[in-house]
């Protein structure tokens, strides 16, 4: 079992030392203010730090295998970039130091924006949205003001059935009502449905592109044609930018407002669930709408423009998660022209190749060429063996699972998205554990249903934590 | 160069597996009008050798100087463990911890941050963490909103402006009334406070320390909200503190959240940093982000699983309680071992950043800087002075950032200069500085 750095105190064994400068108070805080003690544990270094390492031997992350975590891009965090962004002149910087002592900082900030909108096709681009969901706030909160604005009622965003939970939250917190576009039978928008949706009430549409079924939306101008013509916006949601990074630019297809995860595509580790990072990029006529500060460049001189009237306003303490952004601006330097498009050939091909393999053993409910990603479900799995018996089954095997039972219009849904970084051997490698699974699925499914024997623990009881929360430490 | 292992070999191999001829083939769903046979506009790659020397010409563009700026970031010793643990990628290359079976490392921590949080505040339950202190300041409003359905927030001007700024930006949003209330003496309590708390008030927030570097009266400022049906919304953008102040629980707030930098995170102009919230248990199901909760597995072992998560987005969609789906687990894992590693000390490091900073402000009176507030304060206090907007183009050549000039922020305090110390302004870094004044 595994205890907490809570187990491991003992009176007396803390010989952190604070520095003693000599200095007397002369300004005596008054008892009634303070407190008496700090309740923390009271280990030594040498405590920590072996608790914190065995701890990091109970975590799976893409340094040890391939993580087809579907949509969650789990490429290879390239080692350079960490090294970078320890570097003292950008970690040690005070984000209020003030312009003139912070011009490395700012022409990051400026150049990965540029960089990015030669990417996408967006005009310009704010850093500020600290995650993906924080990006689609900001990216709704642009939409809101647009029509403020131009003094138009519109109370409506469109979002497929297919969609990232992030899209209605953000949508709702904006004020919007949320109507669900279907999807027809081969993964596209149903475009007859659609247009019966497309009203003056309509303010925008939310589409991921690639959407989360891992297919490309083949109606995609028509869409952006139907929406502009009635006068709303059309917001990509770049979660799957993976895809068609390099290849085409969501400009093109009749974005007006994107966000992207820097987490993602450009390759800035997940850290156990964060830190991210969702810059949220526009066309020419919402430039005016972005957060402040924006940074603006001119002759080579940065500055942090506050004078935006027209901005939403401010959206984070400082200027979004900038040592994140550091990392993406050297994965974008190394990578180059060719370097960024081959994200998205590679990451397509070795979905397909995958995809073409496990199609001859699992179900694929929509059988199509699939863009970074695809999705299979248990259908075919015998003995009742289900999507979620699989994935802790493939824990065992040493892979981590792919995203389950999501997108929700798939029952029993497997999201594998393998990455550009996984190269040939370790698909093939992949693939044959999945038959396996399989095979032990008709000749000894207890093997499953019993999965993972080899992980630190078994499986967890979920449902006992949900029905009597214990969400702190308690002796 | 590049992290494609796949050589030219191998595509035609899987080209051919597949079935398709080209890897153009693949992407002809997307219209071929869209599909340019133009690579981006980027500049060309980079080797890694040549990256670093490009990267370290930048950095040397930032000038690090001694520094007399708080105000809502900390310049506070990082222990060598701190660094040394979480550059462990088990931690860093793992996703959020969907799998609890292979993410034991990362769920524990979190359990620990939440645990240390709630300690620190005296709250009952704290989240896995979130963006950022401003953000998290947004989120507690909102999560007073669905609590006690009022729909107007009351916010003090001794809050740091960009908190303001972020929660106003919110409120509009989400159609919810923004106030502000003037301070008296650099402190909440005030007659405008007083008359601006009505029946529609959902939440008072106020910071504490407060943006000014004063020591808020929270438990008044509690009797008051409370007397009107209202919650209070403590900020803590500087969690030393707590090392060393009564914790807000133990004063009356209803929900304590703020920014934990400070504890084991780099200033990195701003970000990542590392927002918390918790609050009263009452509050439990209305909590945006993710929460970390104790169960058994199948073999009865302790372990920990992401939990109630049916408040949030990927379940409930547009009713979710927030949209939050990332948080900040890196830094919360940095902040866990920061405060293992200092300890109950916790409460000696308050305590000489709160001398550092008596110590300062004696050596600016020498200066005839005059201090503006009658208040107990913490590492930071506002100085008055007429050279006040002056004082930072004269410094900064000199290799010092000497305070944020106030002026920009409040018109009250156009001659007024906002100086914090901590464990890193030394003695002879005072000394030195207050030489050159």
């Amino acid at each position: 079992m595994t205890k907490l750095i809570f187990e491991k105190h003992g009176k007396g064994k803390n010989k952190f030392r604070v520095p003693d400068f000599g200095v007397k108070d002369n300004d005596v805080i008054p008892d009634k203010f303070k407190n008496s003690s700090v309740d923390l544990p009271d280990v030594n270094e040498v405590d920590v730090v072996r608790h914190y390492t065995n701890l990091s031997s109970l975590n799976f992350g893409v340094d040890r295998a391939m993580y087809p975590l579907g949509s969650c891009t789990m490429k290879h965090n390239p080692r350079i970039n960490e090294k970078i962004s320890s570097l003292m002149q950008f970690s040690a910087l005070h984000p209020m130091c003030g312009d003139t002592l912070s011009q490395g900082a700012l022409q990051v900030i400026h150049e990965l924006s540029v960089y990015l909108s030669a990417i996408t096709g967006m005009s310009a681009f704010s850093l500020a949205p600290a995650a993906g969901s924080h990006g689609e706030l900001t990216g709704v909160m642009i939409i809101k003001k647009y029509f403020e604005e131009i003094g138009e009622k519109r109370d409506k965003i469109i979002i497929p059935d297919s969609a990232h939970g992030t899209n209605p939250a953000s949508v709702a917190m904006c004020g919007f009502k949320i109507l669900e576009a279907p999807s027809n039978q081969e993964g596209d928008v149903d475009l007859d449905k659609l247009s019966g949706m497309i009203d003056g009430s309509v303010a925008a549409m939310m589409l991921t592109s690639p959407n989360t079924l891992g297919l490309f939306d083949r109606n995609i101008l028509k869409i952006s044609e139907m929406l502009h013509a009635n006068g709303s916006v059309f917001y990509a949601d770049g979660a799957n930018l993976n895809a068609v990074i390099g290849t085409a630019r969501m400009k093109d297809m009749g974005f007006d407002i994107m966000h992207i995860n820097l987490h993602k595509t450009f390759s800035t580790p997940h850290g156990g669930g964060g830190p991210g990072s969702g810059p949220v990029g526009v066309v020419e006529k919402f430039v005016k709408y972005l957060p402040v500060p924006f940074v603006r460049e001119e002759g080579g001189k940065y500055a942090l423009d506050y004078n935006r009237p027209d901005s939403i306003g401010r959206v984070h303490s400082f200027y979004g998660n900038f040592l994140v952004a550091l990392k993406s601006y050297a994965y974008i330097r190394t990578l180059g022209p060719e370097g960024i498009r081959d994200i998205s050939r590679i990451s397509v091909l070795n979905a397909n190749y995958l995809r073409s393999r496990l199609m001859k053993e699992f179900n694929l409910p929509i059988n199509r060429t699939c863009m970074h990603e695809f999705v299979l479900n248990d259908k075919d799995i015998p003995n009742h063996v289900t999507t979620n018996d699989l994935a802790k089954r493939l824990l065992d095997y040493g892979y981590h699972a792919p995203t389950v039972y999501f997108p929700l219009l798939i029952p029993g849904a497997m999201m594998i998205e393998p990455t550009e970084t996984e190269g040939k051997d370790s698909l093939d490698e992949f693939v044959d554990a999945m038959i396996k699974i399989k095979k032990e699925a008709s000749d000894n499914p207890e093997i499953i249903l019993g999965a993972p024997h080899t992980t630190p623990v078994r499986r967890v009881d979920a449902v006992a934590a949900a029905r009597n929360p214990i969400l702190k430490w308690q002796e | 160069m590049s992290y494609i292992s796949i050589t030219e070999d191998e595509i035609k191999i899987m080209l051919g597996e597949i079935g398709v001829d080209s890897i153009d083939d693949l992407f002809a769903d997307i219209p071929k009008s869209i599909r340019p046979d133009k690579k981006p506009d980027l500049p060309s790659p980079l080797s890694e050798q040549e990256l670093s020397f490009h990267i370290g010409n930048l950095a040397e563009k930032n000038r690090i100087h001694t520094s007399f700026i708080g105000a809502g970031s900390y310049n506070h010793y990082i222990p060598a463990a701190v660094d040394h643990l979480s550059s462990r990628s088990e931690f860093f290359t793992a996703y959020t911890p969907y799998q609890p079976e292979v993410s034991q490392g990362t769920l524990a921590v979190i359990f620990e941050f939440q645990t240390m949080i709630c300690k620190l505040t005296g709250m009952d339950v704290a989240n896995a963490s979130m963006y950022d202190g401003a953000t998290s300041v947004a989120e507690s409003v909102l999560m007073s909103i669905r609590a006690n359905k009022k729909n107007k927030v009351l916010i003090s001007r001794t809050v740091h402006p960009h908190y303001r700024d972020v929660l106003k930006t919110y409120c509009w949003a989400s159609g919810i009334g923004y106030l502000e209330a003037d301070f008296s003496d650099g402190s909440s309590p005030s007659d405008d406070l007083k008359k601006k708390l009505d029946n529609d008030v959902s939440a008072v927030v106020v910071q504490n320390p407060n943006f000014f570097g004063v020591i808020e009266d929270i438990d008044e400022i509690a009797s008051l909200t409370h007397g009107n049906n209202s919650n209070l919304i403590v900020t803590v953008n500087e969690p030393v503190s707590l090392g060393l102040l009564k914790n807000p629980g133990n004063s009356g707030a209803d929900i304590v959240c703020g920014d934990a930098q400070a504890f084991g995170n780099p200033m990195g102009f701003g970000g990542p940093i590392l927002g918390f919230i918790s609050a009263k248990k009452e509050f439990l199901r209305m909590m945006p982000g993710r929460l970390t909760g104790k169960t058994t597995d199948l073999d009865g072992k302790t372990c920990y699983v992401l939990t109630l998560q049916t408040r949030e987005q990927h379940i409930r969609r547009e009713r979710a309680t927030s949209n939050i789906c990332s948080n900040q687990a890196l830094c919360a894992l940095r902040s866990v071992i920061y405060l293992s590693i200092v300890g109950p000390r916790l409460r000696e490091l308050a305590d000489l950043n709160h001398r550092m900073a008596s110590y300062l402000k004696a050596r600016l009176s020498e200066k005839g800087f005059t201090p503006v507030f009658e208040r107990p304060f913490f590492n930071e206090i506002v100085m008055r002075h007429k050279t006040a907007d002056k004082l930072d183009h004269w410094l900064k050549d000199l290799g010092y950032i000497p305070g944020l000039y106030l002026g920009g922020h409040y018109k009250e305090l156009k001659d007024c200069v906002l100086f914090c110390a901590t464990e890193m302004t030394s003695k002879s870094d005072i000394d030195n500085f207050i030489k050159h004044i």
